[in-house]
């Protein structure tokens, strides 16, 4: 298992790097400088030089990436271009807003989930069985800003039942908790029907073993039987996949957050895309790929725990 | 062929899937003649009009017809799914192939790049492309294209693992054939099943793309009429009119539920293994 661990943390970090250098080298394989682009047609060349300096790109492309992973190492990712603060506060002030954002949206899918999805392999086949059945196909591949739009349409602007942008007041939590109710539900939806059922269909295979059996044969009630018995084998796939699921729901919260204004790491990616913010671009996607890569790892990590088999690689 | 369409029609989700699906395919192709209206023609004193018989669906903030404008709009999404999906399919499907059928460290390499592009979320890697080479339809291709390849090539490189060790793969070895021969005629008719519902459950993830990145302003270049340029149009004036959003967001979720109920059925119907898990796992 420290082998394999050790071989998966390995390869994250090179994947890492990897992906790392691969924005590097588009920066420079595209015609035209960051710095003409973001100053626009007439420019001074003396002013294109001095912003090229300052964003680091007059370096050798190898230099330039040797210095931004050394730099990135020690915490320091750069300056922002506009308000030359550093990029690494910009994106620790802005990570909180998706991390709860994501957390709170896969944990009430999970919450919602796994109970619908005991009940759909319990009473098989029963109405509510075949609506999340429909359900789960439906909602995971609606694309989760249609969902977001309207939502916002309906609940906000037309029911003003919820507000419609930002994240709350700071400090007065009942109006962040508010403001995050559309978009959790955004976020979420799409997951409840596929944790379900996923739940589903290993509480299935798992009812029909012999301990089960064993517990129900002892007289014990139902649902004893299917929360300490069944459930507790039956949910490890879903474990997995939330932790996939927490790195998937990354793209998505951009939208969410865009949609709902709210403030978050999506929403400054867009933002510094559109003003051609390179240093802050950088950061960001280095920031949340890190997130992603480590997400992806730990859920191969639980999943090698719990079946060795995948501990030995497939050739 | 003929086979799987009557099985098609005994799965009620997959044959609600296919006419969905045929329905849209002739709508873009004839979506110039059903259109009423240019629909990048202005008419400033028809603004955010409401659905009438005039405007089925109701006009925009230019006071352009939203019916025209989704209907040709359809155009472009399946445009960017076609060139998209049968590129990266191809790619992936060589890099795969020889990913699986190769020398080890050719597959050690591939497995790593692959994996490479995969770490990025999708959306924030288009988001970072778009930013260096700027928005366009063919740089929302390029993405997708991008980020698809290690999908088919992950696919293909298990399937042909899985077929190589195979005793007829050896026979055919032991005969003298060509790698190329093999990896053709036997791998290849192996593995076009779970690459054709991959492909078909991918249409909807790439139209999803494509009108996500023309929504944030990063796909279509206006006034070209996209579903998601419709919904960023929609977005602006949300509190004036909700028909935008709600023409715009319709058709993207009828596509996305057409290819997926088909998407499902031709899994079931084709690659029997795979119908354990999922919705018909009772």
């Amino acid at each position: 298992m420290l082998n394999y661990a050790a071989r998966r943390i390995g390869l994250s970090l090179l994947i890492v790097v990897l992906a790392v250098s691969l924005l590097f080298g588009m920066i420079h394989m595209i015609p035209g400088d960051p710095a003409s682009v973001l100053l626009g047609p007439r420019a001074t060349p003396e002013l294109r030089a001095e912003l090229n300096q300052r964003m680091g790109l007059d370096q050798p492309v190898m230099v330039q990436l040797g210095r931004f992973l050394l730099n990135a190492l020690r915490g320091d990712l750069g300056e922002d271009v506009f308000s030359n603060r550093p990029v690494t506060t910009i994106v620790l002030e802005q990570l909180p807003y998706t991390v709860i954002l994501v957390l709170l949206a896969i944990g009430c899918a999970a919450l919602i989930g796994i109970p619908l999805g005991c009940y759909s392999a319990i009473r098989r086949n029963s109405w509510l069985d075949r609506v999340t059945a429909v359900m789960s196909v439906s909602f995971i591949a609606v694309p989760s800003f249609i969902i977001a739009l309207y939502a916002l349409l309906i609940l906000s602007v037309k029911l003003r039942w919820f507000p419609a942008m930002g994240a709350g007041e700071t400090g007065n939590l009942p109006d962040q908790l508010r403001h995050l109710v559309l978009p959790t539900f955004a976020l979420g939806l799409g997951w409840v029907g596929y944790i379900s059922r996923l739940v589903r269909s290993s509480m299935l295979e798992v009812i029909e073993e012999q301990h089960v059996r064993t517990a129900r044969a002892f007289g014990l009630p139902e649902w004893v039987v299917i929360r300490d018995y069944a459930l507790r084998i039956a949910i490890l796939p879903t474990v997995t996949v939330i932790g996939l699921g927490i790195g998937m729901t990354l793209s998505s919260a951009l939208f969410t957050e865009i949609v709902f204004s709210r403030p978050g790491i999506g929403k400054l990616l867009h933002e510094s895309v559109m003003t051609r913010n390179y240093p802050v671009v950088m950061g960001t996607v280095l920031i949340t790929t890190i997130f992603f890569v480590v997400a992806t790892l730990l859920s191969d990590l639980v999943n090698a725990w719990l079946d060795p088999r995948l501990r030995s690689e497939s050739r | 062929m003929g086979h799987t369409l009557r099985r098609l029609r005994s799965d009620r989700l997959g044959f609600l899937g296919l006419i969905i699906v045929s329905t849209i395919v002739l709508v873009t192709i004839l979506a110039n003649v059903l259109a009423p209206y240019d629909p990048v023609d202005i008419d400033v004193d028809a603004r955010l009009l409401s659905p009438s018989s005039d405007h089925l669906l109701g006009t925009d903030q230019l006071g352009r017809d939203i019916l025209s404008r989704v209907l040709v709009g359809s155009q472009v999404a399946l445009k960017v799914s076609l060139i998209a999906i049968s590129v990266s399919l191809t790619l992936g499907l060589l890099l795969g192939m020889l990913a699986g059928f190769g020398p080890r460290w050719l597959d050690r390499v591939l497995v790593v790049g692959f994996d490479t592009v995969r770490s990025f979320p999708t959306i924030m890697f288009a988001l970072a492309v778009v930013s260096l080479i700027g928005p366009s339809l063919n740089t929302v291709i390029g993405v997708v294209i991008l980020t698809s390849i290690p999908i088919y090539g992950r696919i293909v490189r298990t399937q042909t693992l899985a077929t190589r060790d195979r005793d007829f793969i050896k026979a055919e070895q032991a005969m003298d054939a060509s790698t190329g021969r093999i990896l053709f005629r036997h791998v290849l008719p192996n593995i076009a099943a779970p690459l054709l519902i991959l492909a078909s459950m991918d249409v909807p993830v790439v139209v999803g793309m494509e009108a996500g990145l023309s929504f944030l302003g990063l796909g279509v270049s206006p006034p070209t009429p996209s579903w998601g340029s419709i919904l960023n149009d929609g977005y602006s004036f949300i509190r004036n009119s909700p028909w935008p959003i709600i023409a715009g967001g319709i058709p993207l979720i009828v596509v996305t539920l057409g290819f997926t109920f088909l998407g499902e059925a031709l899994r079931d119907i084709l690659d029997p293994k795979l119908r354990r898990s999922g919705r018909r796992a009772s």
